[in-house]
């Protein structure tokens, strides 16, 4: 017989880890969405990261830079972002009711992302708008750099931004899932 | 430049098999999951301080070692040493481990990570918080004591 830790051991460990207080970031990866796999990880401050990115190798070490190299899977310090998300992607919520944590942004980041925070379920705004809300008219494009990299999409509604022409333009996890979410919040047809 | 500290996760799963074997050939099965579960623990107490992300491996062994250790001290075992992993292919080793454990713990140390796990002697260095001379006179020093032992 080979020795491996068995499951509950693995589990056990993260934990205790958790529990412990030890950790920088907290994450785990939600396989069965409606959005497909989702990676999301929280800090003691609060939620920091949601990627659609299925590999979480390139996110772990990313985490690592902004927040400290204690980064770990471990479920429990996620449950209620997860279960928030189940609850938003059925469409049985609205608004999330979950601190952010948003370390490492830029100021005019941060100030977009405060603008972006306010634009409610169902509603969709411009680039454009977004930029004069956060004072400088002429930012459209900076603010479409901001969503593009916007660290918490879904539960910071980068989907709710479109065109000036209503056309959906872009979105980082790919134009499918903005229509999805939009679709869902009965935004679009 | 120095290798970057890796997250905390990727270090675990890269070493958690080999942790988890040590700790089993060592102490038995039972009492490894306890121990398994403290040489993480320990590890990310002190992760934060880590400058660079070389000698992992020597390092989290060498933890694992000193929590064995120091459940030595706190119950002296009784000799039930498990049955030899040959899946490994450290056996070897595994005749050598019981023989060591009464070695100064920096020897023990030493000999156990280079004859048991194959860590260079600069790996164990710095696992040991010492220089790679320091590690090769250990370990050299804990054969000695060893075979004087034998006789």
């Amino acid at each position: 017989m080979i020795d491996t830790p068995t499951f509950e051991l693995d589990e056990r460990f993260r934990a205790a880890a958790a529990a412990e207080g030890l950790l920088d970031v907290a994450y785990d990866v939600f396989d069965d969405t409606a959005m497909g796999p989702l990676l999301v990880g929280v800090t003691d401050r609060g939620l920091c990261r949601i990627s659609f990115d299925p590999n979480p190798e390139r996110e772990l070490e990313q985490l690592a830079r902004v927040y400290g190299p204690r980064v770990l899977r471990s479920s429990r310090p996620v449950d209620r972002v997860h279960r928030e998300l189940d609850e938003y992607l059925e469409g049985r919520r609205r608004s999330f009711d979950v601190d952010l944590d948003l370390r490492g942004q830029p100021d005019f980041y941060v100030r977009v992302l405060a603008e972006l925070a306010r634009v409610g379920y169902g509603e969709t705004t411009t680039y454009g708008t977004l930029a004069a809300r956060t004072g400088n008219p002429r930012a459209a494009r900076a603010v479409g750099t901001v969503m593009n990299r916007n660290p918490v999409p879904i539960v910071l509604p980068c989907h709710r931004v479109v065109g000036a022409n209503g056309s959906l333009t872009g979105y980082g996890g790919g134009l499918h899932r903005k229509e999805l979410l939009l679709r869902l919040e009965g935004a679009i047809l | 430049m120095a290798v970057a500290v890796p997250p905390f996760e990727t270090f675990y799963e890269s070493h958690k098999t080999e942790v988890f074997r040590f700790l089993v050939s060592r102490i038995g099965r039972d009492r490894a999951e306890d121990a398994f579960q403290e040489t993480f623990l320990r590890a990310l107490r002190a992760y934060e301080r880590l400058e660079h992300g070389e000698h992992l491996r020597a390092w989290a062994l060498t933890i694992a070692n000193r929590i064995v250790l120091d459940g030595h001290r706190r119950q002296r075992p009784q000799g039930d040493m498990p049955d030899l992993v040959t899946e490994d292919g450290r056996p070897a080793y595994e005749e050598l481990a019981p023989l060591t454990d009464d070695l100064p713990p920096k020897e023990r140390a030493a000999v156990v990570l280079r004859y048991g796990y194959d860590l260079g002697y600069d790996e164990i260095g710095a696992a040991l918080g010492s220089t790679e001379a320091a590690a090769r006179q250990a370990a050299s020093a804990g054969v000695r004591r060893l075979r004087k032992e034998q006789q």
